[in-house]
């Protein structure tokens, strides 16, 4: 296959940027996405020009580092991380528009690669349990039910990759929030934070810049885990429990 | 257990609500499902016009007797105004804040362009302006008569409404402002829900469902006015 890419490309978090065009030929329908990047940087290296910068890491879709937007999709056009894309999802002779995660929250600081550190920040804020260390506990110590247990894991999935972010017209990160924030909520494990979790990375989330929610669906469309919608009607609900508790005391 | 429970002192409940943007949004659902059971109300008020002159104005009269002996004349008309209005603006001033908290939160567009599921969004910021705008004339036209087409008269109402719908742009300006209502209430209704918790997977499809019904019904209920003034059927 033969492809047009055209690739944000930007020096550092100050400059301005701008799309430039590459010819990639010989890409095979195989290859994953990130493997068609690399074929182009290995022939820009070889030319001695800047190799594109892009975020990636475990490459088997479960790390979260890898975030393109492939023709104004968050992970491309099918629903999986970047790195787990084929190349046999596209055309020979299509063009591709490659951008980096677009959000306030998220400044490139270089090319493809955009700082999430927010994500770090908001689960700084709440997403962790307080838990005595040691050795692991007996599993049948704490019991939980069947329906819990998997609601806990269907949100345990998300893997803070920002799509979410990228594909929300707001800059929302009430999807990754909500995730996090419900998989610890619905456990035993997560009870004692179960008010502070949720108010505190609410409030981490809008102190990030962040926008807000207004139903418009993109998010959950672009997680590559399937997130659902409802889990950000399900924060909300956290959210409301957990400021008239609080107010309470 | 012996866990170490965090016991720094929070804000109050209005602060917190107001500083946030999930709070604030719930004084958007909230601030909205009122004005929502107004116009309900109001909607099936308006239909009266249907039975002539004499019950629209009793209706109109009652509306200001309403409560009594215990409330003085017009005295609850006026407490529903009071609610109505911190309504309007409590949801007006939170719709603009969150709206340019949510511009601000996405500043570069994408330069590959896609017909995104913004059109929600975008219906309810200029269907909200759009609103906004309607209540005011609305008011000055039928409750203090300032931007009357005919000779306005105080407690004639049917007589003054008439008035309104014969004038072409009285009737292009309530159309354009029902059509504006019918999607806000739309989108607005079943956001509404999500907003305060109340939606889950089982339950969404029959909200929006019942989002639809609403919608059409107050639209319907609406316009329903200006066409029978239109088609000669109130006169
Ligand atoms: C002053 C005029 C108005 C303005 C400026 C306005 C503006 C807005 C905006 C911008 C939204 C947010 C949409 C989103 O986040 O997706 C909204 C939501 C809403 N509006 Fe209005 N609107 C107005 C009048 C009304 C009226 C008359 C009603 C009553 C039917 C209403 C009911 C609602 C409801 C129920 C919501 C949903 C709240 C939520 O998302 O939780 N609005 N409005
Ligand atoms: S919710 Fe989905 S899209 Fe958002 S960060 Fe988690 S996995 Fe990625
Ligand atoms: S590189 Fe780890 S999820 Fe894509």
């Amino acid at each position: 296959m033969k492809l047009t890419l055209r690739v944000w490309r930007q020096k550092n978090a100050d400059a301005d940027g701008a799309m430039s065009t590459y010819e990639v030929d010989g890409v095979s329908p195989d290859m994953s996405f990130l493997e068609m990047l690399d074929t182009l940087n290995e022939e820009l290296i070889l030319k001695g020009e800047d190799p594109v910068a892009f975020d990636h890491d475990c490459r088997e879709g479960i790390c979260g580092a890898c975030s393109l937007v492939i023709n104004g999709d968050a992970h491309g056009p099918e629903r999986t991380t970047t790195c787990q894309l084929h190349m046999r999802s596209f055309r020979d002779g299509d063009t591709l528009d490659i951008e980096p995660w677009r959000a306030s929250a998220f400044p490139v600081i270089k090319d493809l690669v955009v700082d999430r550190s927010a994500f770090d920040r908001i689960i700084q804020a709440g997403g962790y349990i307080t838990a005595p260390t040691g050795s692991a506990p007996e599993a049948h110590a704490t019991p939980v039910p069947k329906p819990d247990a998997d609601l806990a894991f269907e949100h345990a999935e998300c893997i803070g990759c920002g799509a979410c972010v990228a594909a929300c017209p707001n800059g929302a990160a009430m999807l990754f929030t909500s995730a996090k924030v419900n998989h610890l909520n619905v456990l035993p494990q997560g009870a004692p934070e179960r008010e502070t979790r949720v108010l505190d990375m609410v409030a981490q989330m809008d102190e990030e810049g962040f926008g807000g929610c207004t139903l418009a669906g993109e998010c959950a469309t672009a997680c590559p885990k399937g997130i659902p919608l409802t889990s950000i009607t399900s924060m909300n609900k956290e959210w409301l429990r957990a400021t008239r508790k609080v107010a309470k005391r | 257990m012996a866990l170490a429970t965090r016991t720094d002192r929070r804000p109050s409940l209005a602060r917190t609500v107001w500083d946030s943007s999930v709070g604030k949004k719930a004084v958007m659902a909230v601030s909205g499902i009122v004005m929502l059971l107004y116009l309900v109300v109001h909607m099936i008020g308006n239909l009266k016009i249907f039975f002539g002159p004499g019950e629209f104005d009793h209706y109109a009269h009652w509306l200001r007797t309403l409560g009594e002996p215990f409330m003085h004349y017009e005295w609850t008309l006026w407490l529903i105004r009071v609610v109505l209005v911190a309504a309007v603006v409590a949801h007006a001033v939170s719709a603009y804040q969150l709206s340019r908290r949510d511009l601000r939160a996405r500043p570069s567009k994408y330069v590959h362009k896609k017909a995104r599921a913004s059109y929600a969004t975008r219906t309810m910021r200029w269907g909200g302006v759009i609103l906004g705008l309607f209540i005011v004339w609305h008011l000055l036209d039928l409750t203090t008569g300032t931007v009357h087409s005919g000779g306005f008269q105080e407690g004639h109402p049917y007589q003054n409404v008439v008035d309104t719908f014969s004038t072409w742009y009285g009737n292009v300006v309530y159309l354009v402002a029902m059509l504006a209502l019918g999607l806000h209430v739309r989108h607005g209704f079943f956001s509404a829900a999500q907003t305060l918790g109340a939606g889950s997977r089982t339950r969404n499809r029959a909200l929006r469902a019942v989002a639809d019904v609403l919608a059409l019904l107050l639209t319907a209920g609406f316009v329903a006015v200006p066409v029978g003034v239109m088609t000669g059927v109130v006169s």
